[in-house]
């Protein structure tokens, strides 16, 4: 039976291959996540979270006005998709088969697929350029365009899943159709929604591409939509590519800080979805 | 005498080109408990639905003839008035599962931006609930979510809800059919009370059901109206043999 | 009803605006890549020269950078993720090891791009220059080579997740039938399961492909910027997405500015190709398992 034989090496060694794969590619994630917070966690500190960068070869210093920025523009971005998108989102779900939800479907997959660098140059052309200088707006606006098809699938797939009963029990009561939707289907639909808005948050904040040309960065703080801004990817990026030991300590701070938003984000939005889960 | 409060007149419906509803003609006394009967995928529930307008939201769905609610037609009505005046309690129950009890019987007078008083609203949540013979069993969970209650308690919190907006009828798809025999029970109960305030028209394929409770009968059979009468009468001297059919077991 | 008809109304007005986003954008980069376009036609991307002194510009490097190291970071990613959809689509479909498994993948992808760059930068790139050393190559440390290893491994839970969930979807009673034969698991699985998901793989590495094609910063932080094709995968080059990173803010006159463009223009086209074809697979898989 030396075919058999065979046959079972075989098999265990593929099952020990995949197990080692495996292992191989989550390797690499454990190198950085404990490489980026052994060298960030010794950077942080109440001064570095409070004070502004101080100039190169001047000790110490912090990264509040990228943490300001991020805020300022994660609020911008979201001011912008969340009500676009949800209300999109309601569109595609109450209209399944129609030519434009198709259409629309199409759309949001292609912007979903647009590299980050490009939405830069699209934000860059529409509102950089004519303003004549970067800006915190235009940087949000960026953000926005990645963050739209986020919400937009996402709050389809939430109402869809919510079961077609409910909105009979409504409209049987002589609750209109539009009524329905807004004070029946969408706080059902709640949960999910908001989840998904914090994941994309999530996934936008870390985003550095789509700044390089619009909100461009900042060495002071700024508060004015108007006029560029930093963020915390912004400042890893530059002082990452700096050759100062200084600046390279705060970045390895600012990337702990902006993993741990991202993880933090990621958490939450699963805790909403399970906490506040709509019984059926 | 008895009068009557609503009825139909060559009702005919369609899903798209499918005709299931042929040319029905059926009055409903008030007061008094009318129960649709006939085999799966005769048009009952189709029926009900023209009555208070819930078909047409169906893509594709049409309507034919006249529906006159006290001599009034409905479809020249706007359609969510309809839906007050008759009101509806599906198979499956469904109240809403982001509202309390409390927010639930109300919910026709939340949703459509009734402003009610505290103390209208809490004698319309005990009216309501007492005569759908669920007050003692919630009373002290007012304000709790209705998710937990048992099935036939959710199926009697929707009746209650419907209720609450003081319809002139009642229509009832098949209440029990999701519900256990005790549930059951207790629903079909309450209709001999039910009926002294509001009309009642009771969608049932289960025989016995239709005759513990119902004063009228209408046999529907593949979109037909075949048979009505009273109750006892259908029952017992059917006139039409594929009622007698039905109900011996033959078809259906 | 005014009310229904100002809310279907808004429901359409949001419509538009996503619509006008995509169409707005699409214009905007074909208007602002027309100057170049004009002026070099389509030897634009054939052309080897990028010369700002000179203002000739010509997109070959970026190209070749772009394909060099997306397709390197997919050969070499290809392996692992498949491993992983595997293994949490065959050996652990359940409990608290095969959450913790998804949940790390999901991390992969969670992780900011640029901080992947940062510690390519200080970690991989003298690791790699000491290899350089070690077989006697130019020690550049940057380079395609460096850009590749550390997209490949972003890239991983593009396929994998994608994978994983065509392998879950593999009918029982299918697989089932070939171990009643007396297959082993590895026969089941190679001859079984991954036949079946097959289509469901190919779209995965279409994602994976896409999402390579069009990633900045990590590889801007490694690559080197060499605006030259590389003679060999260890030296330093730029990718279509890295050179636009590096040189946009510092563009002077038109042509600079919209050759920029029209590779931002051509990473737009193919990322838009693939998103849909991606889409269209995934849409003709879940129908056809769902059958």
């Amino acid at each position: 039976m030396k075919g058999i034989r065979l046959r079972i090496l075989k098999d265990r060694a593929f099952k020990f291959a995949i197990y080692l794969l495996s292992l191989l590619s989550l390797t690499p994630l454990f190198l950085i996540m404990f490489y980026t917070f052994r060298k960030g966690l010794k950077a942080i500190n109440l001064q570095f979270l409070t004070h502004l960068p101080k100039p190169v070869g001047v000790e110490g210093g912090g990264i509040s006005n990228a943490i300001v920025g991020t805020f300022l523009l994660v609020t911008i971005a979201s001011a912008i998709s969340i009500p676009v998108g949800v209300w999109a989102g309601i569109y595609l779900s109450e209209n399944k088969r129609s030519w434009i939800s198709e259409f629309l479907r199409i759309t949001v997959d292609i912007l979903q697929a647009i590299p980050s660098i490009v939405i830069g140059i699209i934000a860059y052309l529409w509102v950089v350029k004519p303003m004549g200088r970067f800006s915190a707006l235009s940087g949000g606006i960026a953000l926005a365009i990645m963050m739209l098809p986020i919400v937009v699938r996402n709050t389809e797939e939430v109402l869809r899943l919510i079961p077609p009963y409910l909105k009979e029990a409504s409209l049987a009561l002589g609750v209109p159709y539009h009524r329905t939707i807004i004070k029946v289907i969408i706080p059902a639909g709640i949960p999910g929604i908001v989840s998904g808005i914090l994941l994309g948050i999530s996934r936008i904040a870390g985003e550095t591409a789509p700044l390089l040309f619009t909100a461009f960065g900042n060495q002071f703080m700024n508060w004015n939509i108007m006029k560029p801004v930093n963020a915390l990817p912004l400042l890893i990026f530059n002082y990452a590519m700096s050759p100062y030991d200084e600046w390279k300590r705060l970045a390895w701070g600012a990337s702990v800080v902006l993993i741990l938003l991202v993880l933090a984000g990621n958490i939450i939005s699963r805790m909403v979805a399970k906490k506040w889960k709509v019984q059926f | 005498m008895e009068s009557t409060i609503l009825k139909t007149e060559n009702l005919s419906a369609y899903y798209g080109e499918v005709k299931v509803l042929k040319s029905i003609s059926l009055s409903f006394a008030e007061n008094k408990v009318t129960a649709i009967l006939g085999p799966s995928g005769c048009g009952k529930s189709t029926f009900i639905r023209c009555l208070n307008r819930m078909h047409e939201l169906v893509d594709g769905a049409k309507v034919e003839g006249r529906v006159l609610l006290r001599g009034q037609d409905v479809y020249s009505m706007e359609s969510t008035i309809v839906r007050r005046k008759i009101g509806m309690v599906f198979q499956k129950p469904n109240p809403f599962p982001t509202m309390s009890i409390y927010d639930n019987v109300i919910a026709g007078y939340k949703l459509n931006s009734i402003k009610l008083k505290k103390t209208e609203a809490d004698e319309i949540v005990e009216g309501s609930l007492k005569k759908a013979a669920l007050w003692d069993e919630v009373k002290n969970y007012l304000h709790k979510k209705g998710t937990f209650l048992s099935g036939g308690q959710q199926q009697r919190l929707c009746i209650a809800r419907a209720l609450a907006m003081k319809p002139e009828v009642l229509l009832l798809d098949e209440p029990t059919s999701a519900l256990d025999p005790k549930a059951t029970a207790k629903i079909e109960e309450l209709m001999e009370e039910l009926k002294k305030t509001v009309t009642i028209v009771l969608v049932t394929h289960n025989i016995g059901q239709a005759s513990r409770i119902s004063d009228y009968t209408a046999f529907l059979y593949l979109g037909e109206l075949v048979e009505f009468g009273p109750t006892q009468k259908v029952f017992t001297v059917p006139r039409d043999k594929r009622t007698e059919e039905y109900l011996i077991g033959k078809i259906g | 009803m005014k009310g229904k008809r100002a809310f279907k109304l808004s429901l359409i007005i949001a419509v538009l605006i996503v619509a006008i986003i995509f169409f707005a954008a699409a214009i905007s980069l074909t208007l602002g890549s027309l100057p170049a376009l004009k002026e070099f036609g389509w030897k634009f991307f054939f052309s080897k020269e990028w010369d700002p002194v000179s203002d000739r510009f010509g997109a070959l490097p970026f190209l070749v950078g772009t394909l060099l190291t997306s397709f390197l970071a997919l050969i070499i990613s290809l392996p692992l993720s498949l491993s992983i959809s595997i293994l949490l689509g065959e050996y652990m479909k359940n409990g608290r090891f095969s959450s913790t498994v998804k949940s790390l993948v999901d991390l992969i992808a969670a992780v900011p791009s640029v901080i992947y760059g940062f510690w390519g930068l200080e970690v991989l790139v003298p690791f790699v220059r000491n290899l350089e050393i070690k077989f006697g190559i130019v020690p550049y440390g940057v380079g395609i080579f460096t850009a590749s290893l550390i997209l490949s491994f972003m890239i991983i839970p593009n396929t994998a997740s994608l994978a994983r969930e065509v392998i879950e979807l593999v009918p029982g009673d299918l697989k089932e039938a070939a171990y009643s034969l007396g297959a082993t698991r590895y026969e089941v699985i190679k001859k079984v399961t991954l036949p079946y998901a097959r289509s469901g793989i190919l779209a995965g590495i279409l994602l994976s492909l896409g999402r390579a094609l069009g990633e900045t910063m990590a590889v801007t932080m490694v690559i080197g910027n060499n605006n030259n094709i590389p003679k060999n995968l260890f030296y330093p080059a730029n990718t279509m997405a890295s050179v636009i990173a590096n040189e946009f803010t510092e563009a002077t006159g038109d042509i600079y500015y919209s050759s920029l463009i029209a590779i931002g223009f051509a990473l737009f086209l193919v990322t838009a190709l693939f998103g849909i074809l991606g889409r269209y697979i995934i849409n003709k898989t879940t129908i056809k398992i769902a059958k």
